[in-house]
């Protein structure tokens, strides 16, 4: 039982980083242009069928994760000029809306362009090692490792980058940046890019693990924005340790009930959390 | 009381309730049915312009409440010794409404993006337990059961027939939009239509805005549970997808579509949306949602009043 625990904590840790390499995609979008994106989950998907289609042409595991992103990256752009950017200034409800007619559409795009079957991609790093009773898989930790050094790299350019700094600039003061020089419009665009690239990439990432199949969008977009409000909104750290905190509650459950109705726990949590701390789980409390 | 705008909703209502109940006489089977369905799924979507359009609250779970009213409507005709239409309709309005009452207690102490994501993860998790719960349920499979008869306790029984049922559904669905309409013009539809004006303000004046909100949810969540029932009655099974998201999604279509806030335009959407669907899938069969999804969105961003939007002011005279 005791080794159970663990390796559900390993598991845990591993989806965790996969999912909070999606959400940070997802808070960095809404933190700068209170646009809620009900279709990053199946820019997620479109980003894991994108990889796993260069996989079978080139056999290139890093190739498919670099052509996903940049694919998704430009894509993720000319959604935000086409759909998005009319929308700016009105209710964020209007932008779920739309986002969620988005999600539709390419969500059939996908089952018209990829067929119904499940697609997959060879795990780049091979071997394994032993965990207790398993044989666990290299590349499950080295998944984890590639997000987080992902988000570190977001960090890193959000603090010290010069466009990382206009991106802060917008988020705090989009009237005032935009006094101060900085093309506001293009941040958005930018910042839309960004978040589409994180979240191909970590459909890439995740489809070693799991298989890639046109559905999994929807799944990915309730279980984001479960960690974005539990984490609080807008705030990357916070998405984060939410997504840890999320991925271990599931494995931690799934030990005791089937894991379709692990589900149920993040959905209590987000609940709990909505109800006692609006703001969010990981943030300081406002004064 | 008869002033001259209400004497003219009255002709207008019952031209268009005589034309309903007109057509499907003149329509062969299949359409027949398609009618029936869309007054089914606009009952649906008026339901949910009451938080929608009325409130300003976007409710993603629609998809919970509808499916308590099928499941309960489908547990009373399985269980019950004899079972009845009525029994049935009691069944699953209570299921419905007990559901609305606990996601109510919960999700109004909640505004705008935050009510839409709890709403959805409420849906979800009915889903969940709908999708598990096989004893009850028949899991993935679902649910088949047989029509009730139409009966009038002691005195006329008789089977539906397609046409005879469109009536019964018509009846049904007429009283609820009568009954809807009532509501949003009364001091406490009033109300409603304040806190989506400017929440604080209603507050201050000293409305006790979650009250209201808690209300509006559980009559939402009563007619849309009213909906699920008409439709086990009319389609015989119960199945999981009805609970899942995609019927929400639908919903939230629908009042885009047709025109929030205006009660007549949700239903209207549903018809638009449901015809569409109808023609562009003998074309394009199972990817009709590509352009059906271009054409919703290029309406939430050009065309935000809905098909009936213009029209709002005379429609909710």
């Amino acid at each position: 039982m005791f080794e159970q625990i663990l390796v559900q904590t390993v598991n845990g840790l591993v989806n965790g980083m996969v999912l909070a390499l999606v959400a940070s995609g997802l808070t960095l979008i809404f933190g700068i242009m209170d646009v809620v994106n009900f279709a990053h989950g199946d820019l997620v998907m479109l980003g894991g069928f994108t990889g796993a289609v260069t996989v079978a042409h080139t056999g290139n595991f890093w190739l498919g994760l670099l052509v996903a992103s940049l694919a998704l990256a430009v894509f993720g752009a000319l959604l935000q000029i086409t759909t998005l950017r009319p929308l700016i200034g009105r209710d964020p409800l209007t932008t779920i809306i739309a986002t969620f007619g988005i999600s539709l559409v390419l969500q059939k795009y996908a089952l018209w362009q990829f067929g119904p079957t499940a697609q997959n991609i060879p795990q780049p790093i091979p071997g394994r090692f032993e965990l207790f009773y398993l044989q666990y898989p290299w590349y499950r930790l080295g998944a984890a490792v590639m997000a987080g050094a992902i988000i570190g790299a977001l960090y890193l350019f959000l603090k010290y980058g010069k466009y990382g700094i206009w991106i802060r600039a917008t988020t705090q003061d989009r009237v005032m940046a935009s006094a101060m020089g900085i093309p506001v419009p293009l941040v958005h665009t930018g910042v839309f890019a960004i978040g589409s690239a994180m979240a191909a990439a970590s459909g890439v990432l995740f489809a070693p693990l799991a298989a890639v199949t046109q559905t999994m969008g929807f799944d990915f977009t309730l279980r984001a924005f479960i960690v974005v409000v539990v984490g609080g909104m807008g705030n990357l750290g916070g998405s984060i340790l939410a997504a840890l905190f999320i991925s271990l509650l599931e494995a931690y459950a799934s030990l005791v009930v089937s894991p379709s109705q692990a589900v149920i726990v993040s959905f209590v949590a987000l609940i709990l959390t909505l109800l006692f701390r609006p703001t969010g789980l990981f943030v300081p409390t406002p004064k | 009381m008869a002033s001259p705008t209400n004497r003219r909703f009255w002709i207008v209502f019952l031209a268009v309730a005589a034309a309903l109940a007109l057509v499907p006489l003149g329509l062969p089977e299949f359409w027949r049915k398609f009618l029936t369905e869309i007054l089914i799924w606009g009952l649906l979507a008026m339901s949910s312009d009451i938080l929608i359009g009325y409130t300003g609250m976007v409710s993603f779970g629609h998809s919970a409440f509808f499916g308590l009213g099928l499941y309960g409507a489908a547990t009373a005709l399985l269980v019950l010794r004899s079972p009845n239409l009525w029994a049935a309709m009691f069944v699953g309005l209570t299921a419905a409404a007990m559901i609305a009452i606990f996601v109510a207690y919960f999700s109004t102490r909640l505004r705008d993006i935050y009510f839409a994501i709890t709403t959805l993860v409420f849906s979800q998790i009915f889903y969940v337990v709908i999708f598990t719960w096989t004893d009850l349920t028949g899991g993935e499979n679902g649910l088949y059961f047989s029509q009730p008869p139409f009966t009038i306790p002691g005195l006329w029984s008789v089977r539906f027939s397609t046409v005879s049922l469109h009536w019964f559904i018509l009846a049904v669905v007429a009283i609820s939009y009568l009954l809807l309409r009532r509501i949003t013009q009364s001091p406490f539809g009033m109300v409603l239509q304040s806190i989506r004006e400017n929440e604080p303000r209603t507050r201050a004046i000293g409305y006790h805005v979650e009250r209201y909100k808690i209300v509006a949810v559980m009559l939402s969540g009563l007619f849309a549970g009213l909906a699920g029932v008409l439709y086990a009655i009319q389609h015989r099974f119960a199945a999981p997808d009805f609970v899942f998201f995609t019927v929400s999604g639908e919903v939230v279509i629908f009042n885009v579509m047709g025109g929030m806030g205006t009660l007549v335009g949700p239903l209207v959407g549903a018809a638009f949306f449901l015809l569409l669907r109808e023609g562009l899938s003998r074309f394009w069969t199972e990817y009709y949602l590509i352009p059906l999804g271009i054409a919703f969105t290029a309406m939430v961003i050009f065309m935000p009043q809905g098909l009936l939007g213009f029209w709002k002011r005379r429609l909710n005279q």
